[in-house]
């Protein structure tokens, strides 16, 4: 499944962050990949490549290991225990260049689809915001923004979610009692529930990890990950992989580099420059997924409206659609 | 007349109802057994099928559940609260109501958090709360306070059953009663004989648990305000909510003391010992009361009003929009018409303070309502990109019948320990003529009925 994804994600995007996480990968999450390796060799499966990597254990050995066993990822399983560490040096970033969104929703089914979700449900949901009564709306992308100081983590009784070193919030639902008090004290609305059981929980050919949410489990609380088990291997996620316009930009504050996988840029050049802001920032949750005002559009709202019946359902309610519903524009 | 003649006059009194059955009473029990049977079905297939079977979806994770939760829970609250209040001050009236009290402030504690339980998606992991505890989450707070909660009151309860309990065993030998009952008693009297160094203790021991008993709930009403208050969003984020909620519980609490009142009055034929002047001085204590509650509701709602952030204002435009009558209802009539009732002497009889109990109750509960769902209806991001009937609540037939299994255990739970012991303790009555001197007096002066 993830081996499909990653073939499918296109050879340009993937060199993003290999630099980095390539020369890092060492300490990535050592534990695992050792001991994988060691189990690997004890079986005889390793079949030597020619290509030889060093790499730093967690206690601190240099080790010899043939490249053909890194990036191979289904080995490189991470428990849902090993998922609280989070990838060391790391502080993950996201951009939404919301000038250049047209509602096209190829993020919200490759999201779907990187994480074996229903047509319905929607870690990346696309709202359509109006700042004031004068200004057009925009399409503005929102997906769970990782905040530094989260009010889901805060209320959570058993600790099923818990914020990473590396900037990034996951919940571990063989943990999650199912409460939804993190629910109701997210003000992004960025977590969904599962309310009933769907058949796709029930495909354990992929052990269960925070790092992926698949599988599913019912009656849990679920949410964007900003796919670390992507990370991990140098990809982007997948909604910053699947966007045909270049709209998210994801990278590694540390480095201070963003990308869409098409050009990467400074990030703190690019918030500087472009004025980018974060949602709600009077809340002080601190975010860390910042945007970048939707000026100088590329694309006519209604370009967006470009979508099947149920999706232009979901938007009916909106004051502005009503009226370009009645102008007759959509 | 000696003591213990007036003992068993009283036991006398007090058994028919502890012998038989009447046709009425096992048919009414029989109709409860049915309710709460259809709510386990419907418990049933909210664990089979999953939260689906719910009206919450991903916008309203809470739903009736927590509005049930809400309401026992501070009806539990303020029983204790007042039950702790009636024994402190050694109040004369407690002779009549203290046991009905006492029971609703138990039963609604083990019936409310069952709410709770409701609205968890796993309930198979409810050890996890235990197994990996955070000590930072309110949930937490909250779990720790209702335990404690619980057990105080229970204690409490007993402390105060365990006089009825040896009168009962000394009495129950020349009457008709089932084998196990009498044992039950013999058990629970633990070897009570009521000298004076036994009573000196009892009421001790009573006396400072009274005290705990307000202080937990004190505490406990001030947690269950946090759960939501802590949170960002509009609507729940309020300083004053753990206030409100104390004075709001209380609200609801007396006037649910005063409902059962009047059905145990009516209905176990006490009209002797529960008299116009208990729901006359309820009425006042609910008229000082609905008048604070409806101040807090004021202040609550007009701050959100008048400085109208736009988050509020998106709340304030839905509750008078699509909860309009809702809205009126809990806020105006729930608040303003008990008011308008107990305002006047004239109608502070029995028949009205009980209806303006009812309205109060009904008032109370959908203000909870309003406090929940439309905040959750409301976020700070607007919905939109959801499927269209993810959007709104409306409550299942599941969590209907659900509600009404827990309305109907509180009656069952009620109605059997109504079989086994007096609603009105004996103990009380017998105490009632040598009361503490200084109290009894300032009392007196207060009420002259």
């Amino acid at each position: 499944m993830k081996n499909k994804q990653t073939e499918e994600g296109g050879t340009d995007r993937r060199k993003f962050l290999k630099l980095g996480i390539m020369t890092s990968l060492t300490a990535i999450a050592g534990t695992s990949i050792v001991n994988n390796l060691a189990a690997q060799e004890e079986e005889g499966i390793a079949k030597p490549s020619g290509e030889v990597m060093r790499l730093l254990t967690p206690d601190g050995k240099i080790v010899e290991v043939d490249a053909s066993n890194i990036n191979n990822y289904p080995e490189a399983y991470i428990t849902p225990e090993e998922s609280r560490k989070g990838i060391p040096d790391r502080k993950f970033v996201m951009v939404i260049d919301l000038a250049k969104c047209k509602n096209a929703r190829k993020c919200v089914e490759g999201c779907q689809k990187g994480h074996n979700l229903d047509y319905h449900q929607e870690f990346m949901q696309i709202k359509l915001i109006q700042d004031n009564p004068l200004a057009e709306p925009y399409w503005f992308p929102k997906n769970c923004m990782h905040c530094d100081e989260p009010p889901c983590v805060k209320v959570c009784p058993t600790g099923a979610t818990y914020k990473r070193e590396d900037n990034i919030v996951l919940v571990d639902n063989e943990r999650c009692i199912g409460c939804k008090f993190c629910v109701t004290s997210c003000p992004y609305s960025a977590r969904i529930f599962n309310w009933e059981h769907n058949a796709k929980f029930d495909d354990k050919s992929q052990p269960y990890s925070p790092e992926t949410n698949v599988p599913g489990a019912i009656g849990t609380v679920t949410k964007c990950d900003f796919c670390p088990d992507l990370l991990r291997q140098g990809l982007l996620p997948h909604c910053a992989q699947s966007c045909p316009e270049g709209v998210i930009y994801f990278g590694d504050r540390n480095e201070d580099i963003v990308t869409n996988g098409a050009e990467t840029v400074r990030f703190s050049e690019l918030i500087n420059k472009r004025a980018g802001y974060r949602h709600l920032e009077h809340l002080g949750t601190k975010p860390n997924v910042y945007y970048l005002p939707a000026v100088d559009k590329l694309y006519e709202l209604e370009d967006g409206f470009d979508v099947n019946e149920e999706v232009k359902e979901r938007y009916k309610n909106v004051p502005y659609v009503q009226e370009l519903k009645k102008q007759g524009k959509i | 007349m000696d003591i213990q003649s007036r003992k068993r006059e009283l036991f006398k009194e007090f058994a028919p109802r502890l012998e038989t059955t009447s046709k009425v009473s096992k048919i009414y029990i029989s109709f409860l057994v049915a309710i709460i049977l259809v709510g386990i079905y419907a418990f049933y297939l909210q664990m089979s099928e999953g939260q689906i079977v719910t009206g919450m979806r991903d916008n309203v994770v809470w739903g009736i559940y927590e509005v049930n939760f809400i309401l026992l829970v501070c009806i539990s609250y303020s029983g204790a609260f007042i039950s702790g209040i009636l024994h402190f001050f050694h109040t004369p009236w407690k002779t009549a109501i203290a046991r009905i009290v006492e029971i609703i402030t138990v039963l609604s504690l083990l019936i409310g958090p069952i709410y709770i339980l409701l609205c968890m998606g796993r309930l198979d992991r409810l050890h996890y709360l235990f197994m990996y505890p955070r000590i930072q989450s309110p949930i937490t707070w909250d779990i720790i306070a209702i335990i404690t909660d619980i057990v105080a009151c229970f204690i409490y309860l007993y402390l105060t059953f365990i006089p009825d309990f040896a009168i009962l065993r000394d009495h129950c030998e020349e009457r008709k009663i089932p084998k196990w009952v009498k044992k039950l008693y013999k058990t629970l009297a633990i070897g009570y004989q009521d000298t004076k160094t036994q009573r000196d203790r009892l009421h001790k021991i009573t006396r400072i648990m009274s005290t705990i008993v307000i202080v937990l709930a004190i505490v406990a009403y001030t947690v269950l305000a946090w759960i939501f208050s802590l949170t960002l969003q509009p609507g729940w984020n309020s300083t004053i909510f753990a206030p409100y909620f104390i004075v709001g519980g209380l609200f609801s609490g007396v006037a649910f003391i005063i409902v059962t009142m009047f059905l145990v009055r009516k209905f176990y034929k006490l009209e002797k010992y529960i008299r116009k002047m208990h729901f006359k001085v309820g009425g006042i204590i609910l008229l000082i009361l609905a008048m604070l509650y409806g101040y807090f509701t004021f202040t609550e709602y007009f701050s959100r009003w008048f400085s109208h952030k736009e988050i509020d204002t998106n709340l304030l435009d839905t509750l008078f929009t699509r909860y309009f009558w809702e809205f009126i209802l809990a806020n105006y009539v729930g608040i303003l018409v008990p008011i308008g009732i107990l305002f006047f002497k004239k109608f502070r009889t029995i028949n009205w303070v009980t209806i303006a109990s009812v309205i109060a109750l009904v008032g109370i509960w959908i203000n909870r309502y309003l406090i929940v769902i439309p905040t959750l209806e409301t976020p700070y991001v607007p919905i939109q990109d959801t499927r269209v009937d993810y959007i709104f609540y409306a409550a299942s037939w599941v969590e209907i019948a659900l509600s009404f299994a827990g309305a109907a255990a509180f009656l069952l739970m009620f109605t059997l320990i109504g079989k086994i012991v007096p609603l009105v303790p004996m103990n009380y009555i017998l105490d009632g003529r040598t009361p503490p001197k200084k109290v009894q007096k300032n009392i007196n002066k207060e009420i002259s009925e």
